[in-house]
């Protein structure tokens, strides 16, 4: 990936609306050719102004924009190399499919007989063949997704962004509908960035994520690093579930760190080599915890706790963990045998307990 | 059928003699004897003159009181009255004109106001209603007053310019009003797909302008061409408009000349708004767009 050159870059973007909103602050952001990326964060914190900054539609208050190293600082949306899917699809009312997938080539000037065989071409790749002459309002949502996707694939774009493309479909739909995005990203070849506020689409999706928040790049890896890695409180419990505890350095022990939790009164080791000192957290995600009846022996972190409710999933449970000082943990509980645990009863006593490697430190 | 077996439910057999009452749930108003008479009456109160000034244009008595048969005599006889005549073709050259500028002034004013943000925005946006909500008689008595102050002869040209000024904010509301409705990422879309601004206003926002602009032409053509108070301000001798024309004749007697001059009218604003309905229909079945 890192050979691979890069076709956006984004330098030190900053966007304000009026005197006292920053929604995009200083931004430096560099995206390979032929990537699936993804920009994640909650709502309003500057994503989509990102993206439609990449697009033209917005200008930067400061900073620039590099589309296959040219500035694109006063290009008009029009002659940027880039298409976009938008959040409402905006598929033409009053067009048939073909001439929604044709308008971008019929506007530019390319000949009939060409926008004909390329039309065909694009609704195939999307698996639109045989709705030529519908009209949109004769199309379900998903169908009107895949004509914006067509319509924006067919201008043969360096660069597509997609804007919550997703967002407004049923969640089987949208579950299809991110390994479709995912087999057209590779079929064609083409830098996808898309806009999402949900972490299960970026990741799923993605080759690297971008997580923003309150217009500050977070975050910036691959779903793996981001996940099992989360360099910051806030990315930690953005991205999927996770058990934070609050905690405070007590020294270095066997090159592992020594913290104590908070409102626990007892020590845990660690391993971790960045810097920390005074209040960090300490994480450790639902799935990587173990119950057990009796004490887990070796190295393990363990705690004895009291089972506190617990929530049934299907494939998993939820369970609540906690013990007389105000501990509480979630555990990850995989349904694997058809029938009911008999030990987990809210209100036992168990052990719950994780491996020292699987603790996150979160100084940030 | 759901109300009829619930009601065969509620009558128990052993009650035989009760005459069965159809129930109607508490919204059904248009199933209730009492609504239906008040309905009926609003029509016979609408419609009914209009019926019998159209039937009695068929008249063939002098008065417009007794039955006597039926002719096209008056049709006739208004077709040669030359100043009645004249009226009619001066209705149809100001109400012509004045629906084509005030569409175009009214489409782009609609537009502008949905569309940007300027300076004193919503001053511009109350003021430019005001022709609206301003009684009629003022506007025409102020339109008078300022033709004659600027010694512009009163004639077809200030009746047309007149009819343009109060008819503006009404194709402006509706343009508007179809225009809340539109999505903005239509016209970036067309941006991004490289199209400029032209083109994206052709081939995107006006399609999708269409029935709000011929919603509002029709509007301000009917508004024009039965316009009394203002015209009667605003004209001058020669040029005389229908509304003008058929009241002066009034004022000596009502004939069935009368009575045919005005069923041309109606006739001519019927055909033209069914017209309008039709292709309106036919656009928005094609468009998925939401009838105005």
């Amino acid at each position: 990936m890192t050979e691979k050159k890069s076709i956006i870059s984004i330098r030190n973007v900053t966007k304000r609306f009026g005197s006292a909103v920053t929604a995009v602050d200083n931004v430096s952001l560099d995206i390979q050719e032929g990537e699936f990326f993804a920009l994640l964060g909650p709502s309003g914190c500057g994503k989509t102004t990102l993206l439609r900054m990449v697009a033209g539609f917005e200008n930067p208050t400061k900073g620039r924009i590099f589309i296959d190293g040219q500035d694109m600082s006063g290009v008009d949306p029009n002659h940027r190399p880039v298409n976009m899917v938008f959040q409402s699809y905006a598929v033409f009312p009053h067009m048939t499919v073909a001439k929604n997938a044709g308008y971008g080539l019929k506007v530019t000037g390319v000949a009939r007989k060409e926008i004909d065989e390329r039309v065909t071409e694009a609704l195939s790749l999307v698996k639109l063949s045989g709705f030529e002459s519908r009209f949109p309002h004769q199309l379900s949502g998903g169908q009107q997704q895949r004509v914006a996707l067509a319509r924006a694939l067919i201008k043969k774009p360096k660069v597509l962004l997609l804007d919550e493309p997703l967002s407004a479909l049923d969640a089987k739909l949208r579950e299809a509908m991110q390994i479709e995005l995912v087999r057209l990203q590779k079929s064609v070849g083409i830098t996808f960035i898309i806009v999402t506020h949900s972490q299960d689409e970026a990741l799923s999706v993605a080759d690297r994520i971008a997580v923003m928040q309150a217009g500050k790049l977070r975050q910036t890896a691959s779903p793996i690093e981001l996940y099992e890695n989360p360099n910051s409180r806030f990315c930690a419990d953005f991205i999927g579930k996770i058990n934070l505890l609050e905690a405070e350095v007590a020294g270095v022990e066997d090159g592992k760190l020594l913290v104590e939790i908070k409102g626990e009164g007892r020590k845990i080791k660690v391993p971790y080599d960045g810097e920390a000192q005074g209040k960090i957290g300490v994480a450790i995600r639902p799935e990587k915890l173990r119950l057990s009846k009796a004490e887990p022996e070796g190295e393990a972190i363990k705690f004895l706790m009291k089972i506190a409710n617990m929530v049934y999933y299907g494939n998993a449970s939820h369970i609540y963990m906690e013990d007389a000082r105000g501990l509480c943990l979630t555990v990850d509980f995989q349904n694997e045998a058809r029938t009911a645990e008999p030990s987990i009863i809210i209100g036992n006593e168990m052990w719950v307990s994780w491996q020292p490697e699987d603790t996150l430190v979160l100084v940030e | 059928m759901t109300g009829q077996s619930s009601a065969q439910i509620s009558n128990p057999p052993s009650i035989k003699g009760r005459r069965r009452k159809k129930r109607h749930t508490p919204l059904e108003y248009t199933k209730k004897r009492w609504f239906q008479f008040l309905m009926l009456a609003n029509f016979i109160f609408l419609y009914f003159p209009i019926i019998a000034l159209m039937a009695f244009s068929f008249n063939d008595s002098r008065r417009n009181i007794m039955w006597k048969g039926f002719t096209f005599k008056y049709y006739i006889k208004a077709y040669y009255n030359e100043s009645l005549f004249e009226a009619f073709i001066n209705s149809l050259i100001v109400a012509g004109i004045s629906t084509v500028v005030s569409t175009l002034l009214g489409a782009m004013l609609g537009l502008a106001l949905c569309r940007f943000r300027f300076p004193a925005k919503n001053a511009f946006d109350g003021w430019i209603h005001l022709p609206i909500i301003i009684p009629e008689i003022c506007m025409g008595v102020a339109m008078m007053a300022f033709f004659s102050r600027l010694n512009i002869s009163l004639g077809l040209f200030t009746i047309t310019v007149s009819h343009i000024a109060f008819t503006i904010p009404f194709v402006a509301v509706v343009i508007r009003s179809r225009m809340a409705g539109y999505d903005y990422a239509l016209e970036e879309s067309s941006r991004d797909l490289g199209a400029n601004q032209l083109q994206t206003f052709m081939y995107v926002t006006f399609p999708y302008m269409v029935p709000g602009i011929v919603a509002g032409a029709l509007l301000a053509l009917t508004l024009s061409l039965d316009d009394f108070v203002i015209t009667f301000f605003t004209s001058g001798p020669g040029s005389t408009t229908l509304p003008i024309k058929i009241f002066s004749m009034v004022r000596f007697s009502v004939t069935p000349e009368v009575n045919a001059a005005s069923t041309v009218l109606i006739v001519m604003t019927l055909i033209l708004a069914v017209t309008t309905m039709i292709i309106m229909s036919r656009k928005n079945r094609k468009n998925g767009g939401i009838a105005i």
